[in-house]
């Protein structure tokens, strides 16, 4: 008999509190998971309800929906609340809710710091999008406006709401520190026994490295933040060149943390892929340890690429080319992923349930996402489509088409684990086709707009590009209106409706989780199960 | 298992998830240091390169005299920052030079504002190929210029083109621009009320 113990606030399931006060103090990493989840979700709603104030803008030229400066305003908060406030949390919340499932471990290693960890979100989303409130009522000078790169000298001179933002940033990056180094924590020290490394489920792995990233990376944003307070209080000259400073230093530290980050984003969905894929093809995963090295390869890689996003920025021509060519390199291991996911799929017997659907969805969504990255890794053409709507078509189809999708598919293959019930399949593939095609209309249409030379982060355009931006706004409404969709179908299981679930949910499910009741009951593998 | 070695599981697994967890921490700090640190390291890495067009210092002559088999053409150019009420222009735009023949150019400035104004002048080279080979002998803009209302001030270069300039590079191009200083970060104020 072993167990492995972690640090219970509470362990007896008597006395513990109730309602409000349960939330605020619980430390089991289930109920954790699930805030940051509904979290990730009120957040992806906010986002969104920017995303279609832009469209709203755009939808024809000469428009006047929003101010200049509010259009500013909403692009720097969407790219924001989506990026911090939307993909990492719900990211994070699938971690804490599985990976001490998958390996067989009672909760978190550090239960009390995961608590600190979600508490801290909430309050960093309010002071993000307090000023924004507060300007509608009339106070103060809005929120952050400066795109969601923050470059100075922009950020420099910009208003309070840059405080707010950089403030934010203080907040998340701590809470996203105390996630990974507990998620860390919890990899190394309790796996169920037997379980070696190369034996983890490989969302585990995927959150593993996505860990290591954040700890490497999300530092420097700390840091490049307090420079930037300091320029703007504190009479110091980082990014000023008044002072000798150069406004560049900033894209250098932004972007060592910007890159690392879409693959922050991405890893845990890469994960993802590997459990519904051979659940839905019926076969095992095809190349688990081709994917582990793949992993490795694309973090170690993704830190020493950053300045791709700054090709216009004066670098000389030595610089351009070592950029070019480390970030094309990338997709080497991307690729090999690809392979491995088709590799999962090919001669199965598959069927398609939604899950299986956002899988194969984001397969093409996120392919043309990192083939049109290789079009910008392109320093020469990069020079034409730096900051186009060829770039936000891109970073679109990289970032919804690969982490939201993969969410997505994560959550209805979960949900049913997660709150016992089966969402309706029916509204679910709705669901599916919806989206794609409401995102496809959406972005393929801003290709095209880029490469014809739409700039980006400007609230009205040339009368020339006027019927594509039409069809991307009308794609934006249908994309928005279909998430509804998805809130109603996660709404309807976690209030007890649907068929129940069975423990195996999906006939064949591999992993601990599906050898668990659905829902899990509170406390779970308090003896852990040993792993042959 | 004894209620006693039940605990002493626990504490064992409790201390080593602390330790691995102060490790963690102690990386990330690291991280954080390296982030600061990257101001200097870019600095000198800048500075060494001769990237962003920081230019090259010399206190001295040039060394091994003049290269009178080439020309360069020097350029000068300005630009006012917002928020600074001066007018800041070359008092040459253009001049040939030898490779180590050092030269003399001047910028005039002229407070049009009300009161006293601090500014700054920054340089920058294009082409950055040249930038290391662009040497200062003396600059104004080593330091902030104070001017007061009306205020006219001639302000001086002295500086050389080293010999080992890239024999493809014939026209350097060297723009400054002036920057508001004050205490009270006139910069930012100003901007603020242009919205
Ligand atoms: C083979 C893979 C990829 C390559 C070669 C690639 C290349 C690039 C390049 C060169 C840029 C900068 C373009 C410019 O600023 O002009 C860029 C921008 C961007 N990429 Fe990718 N990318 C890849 C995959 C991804 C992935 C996986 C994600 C996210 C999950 C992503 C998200 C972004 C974002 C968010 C931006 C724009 C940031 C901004 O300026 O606001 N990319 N990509
Ligand atoms: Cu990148």
């Amino acid at each position: 008999m072993s167990s492995a113990i972690t640090d219970f606030g509470h362990h007896d399931a008597h006395g513990e509190p109730r309602g409000l006060l349960r939330w605020l103090t619980t430390t089991n990493h289930k109920d954790i998971g699930i805030l940051y989840m509904l979290f990730g979700l009120t957040m992806f709603l906010l986002g969104g309800f920017f995303a279609e104030l832009i469209r709203g803008q755009l939808i024809h030229p000469a428009n006047h929906l929003l101010t200049p400066e509010l259009y500013n305003q909403v692009i720097t908060l969407h790219g924001l609340v989506m990026v911090f406030g939307a993909l990492m949390p719900v990211t994070a919340g699938f971690a804490n809710y599985l990976v001490p499932l998958m390996i067989g471990a009672p909760d978190m290693a550090l239960p009390r710091l995961n608590n600190w960890g979600f508490w801290l979100l909430p309050p960093a989303a309010i002071v993000l999008v307090l000023p924004f409130v507060l300007k509608l009522i009339g106070i103060g000078n809005g929120p952050v406006d400066t795109g969601w790169t923050m470059y100075a000298p922009l950020s420099v001179q910009g208003g309070p709401g840059v405080d707010f933002a950089i403030f934010a940033i203080f907040l998340l990056g701590a809470s996203s520190l105390m996630a990974s180094i507990n998620i860390v924590v919890t990899i190394f020290n309790l796996r169920a026994p037997g379980m070696t490394l190369m034996q983890m489920p490989l969302f585990v792995w995927s959150w593993l490295m996505t860990s290591f990233l954040l700890i490497a990376v999300f530092p420097a944003l700390i840091a490049g933040s307090a420079m930037l307070l300091a320029d703007r209080h504190f009479g110091t000259h980082f990014f000023s060149a008044a002072g000798g400073g150069d406004p560049v230093l900033w894209e250098h530290l932004f972007w060592f943390f910007g890159h690392p980050e879409v693959y922050i984003l991405l890893f845990p969905t890469a994960g993802i892929m590997s459990h519904i894929l051979p659940t839905f093809a019926r076969k095992p995963v095809f190349g688990y340890r081709a994917q582990v090295y793949s992993y490795w390869a694309i973090a170690a890689l993704s830190v020493v690429v950053w300045a791709h996003h700054m090709f216009t920025s004066g670098m000389p021509v030595a610089g351009q080319l070592y950029f070019m060519y480390s970030t094309m390199l990338i997709s080497v291991p991307l690729g090999v992923l690809f392979f491995c996911w088709m590799g999962t799929i090919w001669q199965g017997a598959l069927s398609f349930e939604t899950p299986m659907l956002f899988a194969l969805g984001y397969i093409v969504l996120f392919g043309i996402g990192g083939l049109t990255g290789l079009v910008l890794a392109d320093a020469v053409a990069d020079q034409q489509y730096h900051n186009s709507f060829f770039l936000v078509a891109h970073f679109h189809y990289a970032l919804f088409g690969g982490p939201i999708m993969g969410v997505i598919a994560g959550v209805y293959y979960w949900l049913p684990k997660m709150t016992g019930r089966m969402y309706s399949e029916r509204l679910g593939k709705w669901h599916f086709w919806l989206t794609m095609i409401g995102f496809n209309i959406t972005f393929m249409s801003q290709f095209f707009l880029g490469v014809a030379g739409m700039p980006r982060r400007i609230p009205d355009y040339a009368l020339q590009f006027a019927p594509l931006n039409m069809v991307s706004s009308l794609g934006a409404f249908l994309l928005g209106a279909s998430q509804l969709l998805l809130v109603y179908n996660i709404a309807r299981a976690a209030a007890g409706y649907g068929k129940p679930a069975t423990n195996e949910v999906w006939d064949g499910a591999q992993g601990l989780e599906f050898t668990l009741p659905s829902p899990p009951p509170h406390h779970t593998f308090e003896e852990q199960p040993v792993v042959t | 298992m004894s209620e006693a070695s039940r605990a002493a599981r626990i504490m064992t697994q409790r201390a080593a998830n602390r330790r691995l967890a102060f490790a963690l921490l102690f990386v990330a700090l690291g991280f954080l240091g390296f982030g600061f640190g990257l101001v200097p390291l870019y600095n000198s890495f800048c500075q060494i390169t001769g990237l962003n067009g920081k230019t090259g210092e010399a206190t001295a002559r040039p060394a091994g005299g003049v290269d009178l088999s080439r020309t360069v053409t020097v350029e000068f150019t300005s630009t006012v920052m917002p928020g600074l009420p001066w007018r800041f222009e070359p008092m040459v735009r253009r001049l040939r030079i030898h490779p180590g023949e050092p030269a003399n150019a001047a910028y005039l400035a002229v407070n049009l504002g009300g009161t006293r104004r601090d500014g700054q002048a920054i340089m920058s080279v294009s082409p950055e190929q040249a930038a290391t080979h662009f040497k200062k002998i003396e600059c104004f803009c080593y330091h902030k210029q104070a001017l007061d209302p009306q205020q006219t001030r001639l302000m001086p270069i002295v500086f050389f083109v080293s010999r080992d300039l890239p024999q493809e590079i014939s026209t350097i191009t060297v723009s400054y621009s002036a920057f508001p200083v004050t205490e009270e970060v006139a910069l930012r104020g100003e901007n603020r009320r242009e919205r």
